[in-house]
């Protein structure tokens, strides 16, 4: 059974986030809260607080796995999401330090 | 080019403080997502992968030097120091932040631009050829009327709320650069038999799901009906379009199921109705007006022969390259029409950094009247130099990277932001268009392959023209791994037609191969000076097929 995790947007950027525990919002995938098929649900009802809350827009479930590098989404897309432009190696997450020690939630 | 009147001015300046308005409210909580979704829409805002995304309007294609200046600028003020030029001849900006995105308007606002009619069901911005106004295969310019349509079509309340998205094309030429048949209007400028000029009204036309190429509704529209003549069309694709499916709801899909014949007789019994109860043509006085906006700028009386240019093609060969390809005849003796590619060797086709965009403004206000134009094709445009700079442009365009000479040839990919940006985009686009350029790199090779238009789509939306190119590549997403469907036989000019799959989508590695196999074919059986199309016509899809496809 695939796992799984929220993702959505930020309102003011735009920027891809995650949610953590406890409510939280994180850019750093591996620093998500990771629950299961079963979890989906209520996950999204927490996420949706953060909705109403105008810190994120649009949230929705992924599928991740866990790679030999951490979590990783299932599919290409949300790869993508979670790194960058494949293209502009420079641009995105895959640019800055999004899972090190600046790292600042929301 | 057009300048902003009292009126044009006070609507996009009333634009930006009512969209100011609306991010300070979404930021406060007075509007949900949902309210706001569709206000920032309206003003061309997207939320893409990363961020959000600016698509900003660039009517009909024509920049002038500080407008290009202004869009360098707000890449490099308000993104990450680069722009996209799309299809549609407008720009899009791939990181701004919320809050900005008003001042980045209010910027724009200042030197007449805005993006408005950038997205919704409304009738977008309207594209035209990007060499309006200076082809010497014109017979008048569509930019005049591109202007008319823009004034007539913004805001206009009647038809902001249509099933779907509006997109009209015009040409003023019989070589058709602007891809009108595949529009839902294509105008195309033609002659009657007593000289005057007028429109060939074509509808229906598009590409996405369900790509079909327009119809003649009216073989001779008058200029004078032009307005009323569209406001049928519009009228009736607003009454009878569906709006029970996203996907049946462009007019391509009401023409088809209507019938090209009922269709247009509904459109000509709208228009005798409007005609008859409010005469309405466009007034001499106003199209005049509009006309001046357009007058030539102050060409110099130049010999149509230059002996510094020729003297130049005989000592440099790569000038001489770059000519072959970059460089298009002009109405006026002595002149020259420059395409400057946007597809560098293994680059993003359509990007542009903020230093270039600067260094085409600098050679427009030196060398082109301070005018550049945007091409659907993903390229810019100096529409007006004089044969005896072509070599100093050249010059100063290599310095700067910009002078890939590789117009019309294989490496001059359309290819849309694909699965790289965009939140449609089944696969990715760009990263094929930089493997089939490397591939192909070698111009000596390029030459030799000849005219060949190659568009990668990363949906079947088909941003990236696919449908229409001579060679189309289509991401597809099978079990959650990007693969490319390749059609063959598109085109997107006067001779349109929609290209055919030749098989099995191809896997991402296995794409570049598949052209590189497609284009040996034509090299095999082309005879004489055929282009690559003309080859397809003559042999059909049989032989690209079994080469592909025989050994499986």
């Amino acid at each position: 059974m695939a796992s799984k995790v929220v993702t959505a947007n930020r309102l003011l950027d735009g920027a891809v986030v995650y949610m953590a525990p406890e409510g939280r919002w994180t850019e750093c995938l591996v620093k998500a809260f990771v629950g299961s098929d079963e979890d989906s649900g209520s996950m999204m009802a927490m996420a949706e607080r953060s909705v109403a809350d105008r810190l994120v827009v649009t949230p929705y479930p992924i599928d991740v796995e866990e790679g030999p590098q951490g979590l990783v989404p299932s599919h290409i897309k949300e790869v993508i999401r979670a790194t960058g432009p494949t293209v502009r190696l420079d641009l995105g997450k895959q640019a800055g330090d999004v899972c090190g020690e600046h790292h600042v939630s929301l | 080019m057009y300048r902003y009147d009292e009126f044009d001015h006070t609507l996009v300046n009333e634009r930006v403080v009512q969209f100011r308005d609306q991010v300070r409210r979404r930021v406060a909580g007075d509007l949900t997502e949902d309210e706001f979704k569709p206000l920032r829409l309206m003003n061309g805002l997207y939320l893409q992968l990363h961020a959000y995304m600016l698509r900003v309007a660039i009517p009909y294609g024509v920049l002038s030097a500080d407008q290009m200046r202004r869009l360098a600028h707000v890449a490099r003020v308000y993104d990450k120091g680069y722009g996209h030029f799309t299809t549609r001849q407008n720009i899009q900006y791939n990181w701004p932040l919320l809050e900005e995105v008003p001042d980045i308007l209010d910027e724009l606002a200042q030197v007449e631009m805005h993006a408005i009619q950038t997205s919704g069901n409304c009738i977008r911005n309207v594209t035209a050829d990007q060499f309006a106004g200076v082809a010497a295969d014109e017979i008048d310019d569509p930019r005049v009327y591109a202007e008319i349509i823009r004034q007539w079509s913004t805001l206009h309340p009647e038809f902001s709320f249509l099933p779907r998205k509006f997109k009209i094309a015009i040409t003023g030429a019989p070589n058709d650069r602007a891809a009108v048949k595949v529009h839902d209007i294509g105008l195309r400028m033609v002659r009657n038999e007593a000289g005057e000029p007028g429109f060939e009204v074509i509808v229906g036309g598009g590409q996405g799901r369900t790509p079909m190429i327009g119809h003649v509704v009216r073989g001779f529209l008058p200029v004078p009906h032009l307005l009323t003549y569209l406001e049928a069309v519009l009228r009736v694709y607003n009454l009878l379009g569906r709006r029970d499916n996203l996907y049946k709801a462009r007019i391509k899909i009401l023409v088809h199921q209507t019938g090209v014949e009922e269709f247009t007789c509904l459109v000509e019994e709208e228009f005798e109705l409007m005609a008859r109860e409010t005469p309405q043509v466009l007034p001499g006085g106003e199209l005049a007006r509009i006309r001046a906006y357009f007058q030539p700028p102050a060409y110099r009386a130049l010999s149509p022969v230059s002996d510094v240019l020729a003297t130049a093609l005989g000592r440099d060969d790569g000038f001489a390259r770059w000519h072959q390809t970059s460089v298009a005849a002009h109405k006026q003796p002595g002149y020259a029409i420059v395409t400057i590619s946007l597809k560098p060797i293994g680059g993003v086709p359509g990007d542009a950094t903020a230093d270039e965009m600067g260094v085409v403004a600098d050679l427009a206000e030196r060398y082109s009247f301070s005018e550049i134009r945007v091409s659907h094709e993903q390229n810019l445009v100096l529409p007006d130099v004089a044969l005896d700079d072509l070599p100093q442009v050249w010059r100063e365009l290599e310095a700067a990277g910009l002078a890939t000479p590789n117009v019309g040839l294989v490496t001059d990919i359309i290819a849309c932001p694909g699965l790289d940006y965009c939140n449609l985009a089944n696969a990715r686009s760009i990263p094929i268009a930089q493997e089939i350029s490397h591939r192909f790199a070698d111009l000596d090779r390029q030459h030799d392959i000849g005219e060949l238009k190659l568009k990668i789509s990363g949906c079947i939306n088909a941003c990236g023209h696919h449908h229409v190119g001579h060679i189309g590549i289509l991401g597809v997403d099978k079990k959650g791994v990007e693969h490319y469907q390749v059609t063959l036989g598109g085109d997107a000019s006067e001779t349109a037609a929609v290209g055919d799959i030749v098989g099995p989508a191809f896997s991402g590695d296995a794409v570049s191969d598949a052209v590189e196999t497609v284009i040996g074919v034509y090299l095999g059986q082309r005879q004489a000076s055929e282009r690559f199309v003309d080859t397809y016509r003559r042999i059909g899809l049989k032989p690209f097929k079994e080469k592909l496809y025989g050994a499986r």
